[in-house]
């Protein structure tokens, strides 16, 4: 007995919408025997994850400010994997536009109204650089740009790393691996109850907003369809490959590296030795799951970020180690990948006589 | 012993895990899966191991049981890239994720402890040789394994039939299914075995290299196995040879971080990834037209009826 795969002549739409909603669900069974394998009931750990993070109304702010990074992260690599390229290095993205954004935050231009707007490009212009650098290897060398971006990320951390232990380091900060606290005029406006919301959710509500225009309503989102799905269409439709590719990586990185500095202006207000629990590797799910569309993203960056939340309490309520949390995300990533293949393919059993059973 | 010696031995040690991960991850690419996972599997082989080896008391039981988990991890993987049909790269990304998380799970009860270094062969006479003794007859057991894996390795892909087979469906799944090859289950063993081979590497981490776990401890070792599957062009000679340039460079790195030289330790951390990148700039500029990657290389294949 064998498993075979067919091609479904007509994909069904309500599937492929439900998809990303099945894939969920398996993947919280498959999460549930994981808690039950460490000894701690599944009930108990509903609760800590999901329910009691969202009938509290500070765990709700939280998460919208956990989902505001991994948002914009995955908006700007949803163009990537719609051209099917694969910029796996937004991590590194998101720490060289944070660092980049830095330096002028340190360099003490005063109160000027325009300090705010100039980290926020300077943050998505050094992530874009950053991501260029695989880019132009792969269109000028011809190097997988899949292991180089991945490469970056570490190079990436070792230079925050450097940066906040050796010359950025706060000399009144007793010793701390810490930049100086950022300026007021270095801070992004918040607003809401506690005064915890801050400006970069509204951005990244736009940026779902323009991207959504970019994707559906523009030629640029076209081709980047047609790169993906059909490259040899997209060569005799005079679509550069080169190009699209720099395009795209720039796109990525600037998000990344605009996601970067936002959670330092808007959250931190310094940098540190670690500045990001994974969420250049998170929003690759996050993208996956919002099935790369813009609003599909919205909703699956607050989904992941529930898993970063949840994952928190559960290391104290349930003193299970936020690894679960990773391996979670990992499982999710796997069911949202085969049920989007089970939209395209039906499996059939078949026997071993080579006949359906 | 003399420095030079004791740098090679550390080569040998730091060389090792790379090779036999390399090599594993080198027979899933000829049969055209690309496996993003090797980082994944490395740390769930290396927490398995040690918990294991702890837990039984017993250096052999540990190996055995990271291969054990590495294989059991790819058997995910090969679930999704085979038996739905999933994007490979997606699948391997998704690999790595779970698989550094389980092996924090498996991991975190087995902070602190220690193991006892593992028994080196030694050959009256031959050990004690100057210079060449123990390098060449000191060597644990893994060391002379990761050899004969590569060795193995190049007298399987290239003098057996079965080693053909495999390259065929690496080349051209359509044409090799064509003919009646087994594609799928080509795939399937190679998986495995390259899953067995990443955990193999993650045991030698955590009993060998560093004889303790530690949250993170592969470092980015299973991108570098995958890097070097590349750098060797898919040959197992080569690859034994990159991996050993590669243990090399890691070494003198950490020698120079000892030493006097004068440069912040962060940026010789960088320099195994440095290097690495380097490293596919200088081969993809030299072979510009063919990098001698398998031509099916990452893409599914779904029997046409």
């Amino acid at each position: 007995m064998r498993i075979e795969l067919v091609r479904r002549a007509h994909p069904s739409a309500l599937a492929r919408a439900l998809a990303p909603l099945a894939a969920l669900a398996v993947a919280l069974a498959l999460g549930a025997l994981l808690i039950s394998a460490l000894g701690r009931s599944p009930a108990a750990a509903f609760d800590v994850y999901i329910r009691s993070q969202l009938t509290d109304p500070w765990a709700l702010t939280e998460l919208v400010i956990k989902a505001t990074p991994l948002v914009l992260i995955a908006i700007g690599l949803s163009f990537c994997f719609r051209a099917s390229l694969w910029n796996i290095g937004a991590e590194g993205q998101f720490v060289v536009g944070a660092i980049v954004a830095t330096w002028l935050a340190l360099s003490g231009f005063g109160a000027s109204p325009w300090l705010l707007p100039a980290l926020l490009i300077l943050g998505a212009a050094g992530g874009a650089l950053y991501a260029l650098i695989p880019a132009i290897l792969r269109v000028r060398f011809g190097v997988s740009e899949i292991l180089t971006s991945l490469m970056l990320v570490y190079v990436a951390e070792l230079l925050l790393d450097y940066l906040v232990r050796g010359p950025w380091r706060d000399p009144r900060g007793f010793n701390f691996p810490q930049t100086r606290l950022f300026s007021d005029a270095a801070m992004l406006p918040t607003f809401g109850d506690g005064g915890r919301l801050h400006l970069g959710v509204l951005i990244a509500l736009v940026a779902v907003f323009v991207a959504w225009i970019v994707m559906s309503r523009t030629l640029f989102g076209y081709r980047l369809r047609v790169t993906g799905d059909a490259p040899r269409a997209a060569r005799f439709a005079g679509f550069r490959p080169a190009s699209t590719t720099l395009a795209v990586f720039a796109i990525s990185g600037a998000m990344a590296g605009l996601a970067g500095i936002i959670e330092i202006t808007g959250q931190m207000h310094q940098l540190r030795p670690a500045i990001s629990p994974g969420y250049g590797f998170t929003a690759i799910i996050v993208a996956f799951l919002g099935r790369l569309h813009p609003v599909g993203i919205l909703a699956a960056g607050l989904v992941l970020a529930l898993t970063f939340i949840g994952g928190e309490s559960a290391q104290i309520a349930l003193k299970l180690p936020f690894d679960v949390t990773r391996a979670f995300q990992g499982l999710l990533l796997f069911c949202v990948l085969a049920a989007d293949s089970l939209v395209t393919y039906r499996i059939r059993l078949v026997s071993a006589a080579g006949r359906p059973a | 012993m003399t420095l030079a010696e004791a740098v090679l031995l550390t080569v040998i040690t730091a060389s090792t895990p790379l090779l036999i991960a390399a090599i594993g991850e080198l027979l899933a690419e000829r049969a055209g899966v690309l496996n993003l996972g090797v980082e994944g599997m490395m740390a769930v082989g290396a927490a398995c191991a040690f918990a294991a080896a702890v837990s039984l008391d017993s250096t052999l039981g540990g190996f055995v049981a990271g291969a054990g988990a590495g294989m059991a991890l790819s058997l995910v993987f090969a679930f999704a890239v085979l038996g739905v049909a999933a994007n490979q790269v997606a699948s391997g990304l998704a690999l790595t994720i779970l698989g550094l998380g389980l092996s924090g799970v498996i991991g975190a009860p087995f902070v602190g402890a220690r193991r006892d270094p593992i028994a080196h062969l030694s050959l009256p006479g031959l050990t004690d040789l100057p210079f060449i003794g123990r390098p060449l007859f000191g060597q644990d057991p893994i060391v002379y394994l990761s050899f004969a894996l590569a060795a193995a390795m190049a007298w399987f892909l290239f003098r057996t039939r079965g080693g053909l087979t495999l390259r065929a469906i690496g080349e051209d799944h359509a044409s090799a299914h064509a003919l009646g090859l087994p594609v799928l289950k080509a795939r399937f063993l190679a998986i495995l075995f390259g899953g067995a081979c990443a955990g193999l590497a993650g045991a030698y981490l955590s009993l060998v290299y560093t004889r303790f776990w530690s949250p993170g401890m592969t470092g980015g070792r299973g991108w570098i196995a995958l890097a070097l599957v590349v750098f060797a062009a898919w040959r197992p000679g080569r690859a034994l040879a990159g991996a050993y340039l590669f243990g090399l460079a890691t070494v003198l790195q950490l020698h120079a971080q000892a030493g006097a030289i004068r440069l912040p330790s962060q940026l010789l951390s960088a320099m195994p990834y440095l290097v690495t990148i380097l490293a596919l700039v200088i081969l993809a500029a030299r072979d510009r037209r063919s990098t001698g990657a398998p031509a099916s290389l990452g893409i599914p294949f779904v029997p046409d009826r």
